[in-house]
């Protein structure tokens, strides 16, 4: 059994406010040049989704697949 | 089913302004409501006016849109017709506390079965930056230059004084924690209020020199002390603080109230409905035997 995880951030809902970068306690979230956030540093993820949890668009979502 | 599925995705983005603290509470309730898997048709949510009242256009789910600070009206009418239905209020600060104040503090006083979300930003973000009920003393508004010049109401000791069975305040830093009490409080069988300190950067912060978002959250992190647990009569014990320093500001977060009494629907049914139902009843039985 493998389990697949990634975050996704959905750039048409993100304005930006860089609190899930804030509060990501491990670095893996940045702002592009555009100001919206992208996955940075996806190997020092712990998979905590406080980034989930705090962002106030609702962009974020970490996504967890298990496939047997 | 996520939480998102929840969500009216094709109003979304929502119209909040960037770093608003009112998403972050729409995805707790959101992920309350998913954890207490109700179905999207038992679910009734009214708003009143303001940005908070903005939360029910993305919600899908029973949802209307009323007047400012009547919503509790609204949902007190939907509850009575049908007591079966799970009934959610989210309200802004003054929604609730000022133009609504006489309907929150006698929905608690009748302890009817409903939540109501108190989402307090101390300021009236819709039509520009405003001083609340919940402004502090001293602090900034578009109609406070000087600074305001009145105490500020405490959301959790009013609940209490009116006689909500179910009282917490949290805030938007702690999110995790924000839907464990959302869910306890839909939960609770009578009146259950939850204050969530949340920021408004656009006006409230940027009047009061309080940063951006990023730095509001940290101020209700770094302010917030957790109530002791809830004694054998429901109600919270003090906070284990060590050397209260009064010059530290400090937020009280956690369940400050959790007793069961009276439920109105359930009372009125059997003090009221089933008398006159069974009045009724007999009144008829007479009638149709003098024939």
């Amino acid at each position: 059994m493998s389990t697949s995880r990634r975050i996704e951030v959905n750039p048409d809902w993100c304005k930006g406010c860089n609190v899930c970068v804030a509060f990501c306690p491990k670095q893996v979230l940045a702002l592009d040049e555009r100001g919206k956030a992208y996955v940075a540093n996806i190997d020092a993820c712990i998979w905590c989704r406080e980034c989930e949890l705090r962002c106030p668009d609702l962009a974020v979502t970490v996504v967890v697949e298990r496939a047997s | 089913m996520a939480a998102t599925d929840f969500l009216r995705k094709r109003f979304m983005p929502h119209i909040w302004c960037p770093g608003c603290g009112h998403g972050i509470i729409m995805r707790a309730l959101l992920t309350a409501i998913e954890k207490l898997d109700i179905e999207k048709n038992d679910i009734v949510m009214a708003s009143g006016i303001g940005c908070s009242a903005r939360m029910l256009g993305y919600i899908d789910v029973h949802t209307m849109h009323t007047l400012h600070g009547r919503a509790l009206a609204f949902a007190t009418g939907v509850k009575m017709a049908r007591p079966d239905l799970t009934v959610v209020v989210p309200m802004g600060d003054g929604d609730a506390l000022a133009i609504g104040g006489n309907h929150f503090i006698h929905a608690a006083r009748r302890n009817i079965d409903m939540t109501a979300i108190v989402m307090n930003n101390s300021t009236y973000g819709m039509t520009g930056g405003q001083y609340s009920p919940t402004t502090g003393c001293g602090e900034y508004g578009t109609t406070a230059p000087y600074g305001t010049v009145v105490q500020p109401f405490d959301t959790v000791e009013l609940a209490t004084a009116a006689g909500a069975s179910f009282i917490a305040r949290t805030t938007t830093y702690h999110a995790r924690e924000m839907a464990r009490i959302l869910a306890d409080a839909i939960r609770h069988p009578g009146f259950s209020v939850v204050e969530v300190l949340t920021q408004c950067p656009t006006y409230y912060g940027r009047k009061n020199e309080k940063g951006d978002a990023v730095e509001m959250m940290e101020r209700f992190r770094d302010c917030a002390v957790p109530v002791g647990p809830l004694d054998d009569n429901g109600r919270a014990t003090a906070a284990d603080v060590e050397a209260a320093d009064a010059s530290v500001e400090t937020i009280p977060i956690g369940v400050f109230r959790k007793e069961v009494r009276a439920e109105y629907c359930d009372a009125y049914r059997r003090q009221v409905i089933e008398p006159a139902v069974a009045a009724a009843s007999a009144a008829a039985d007479a009638a149709g035997g003098d024939r």
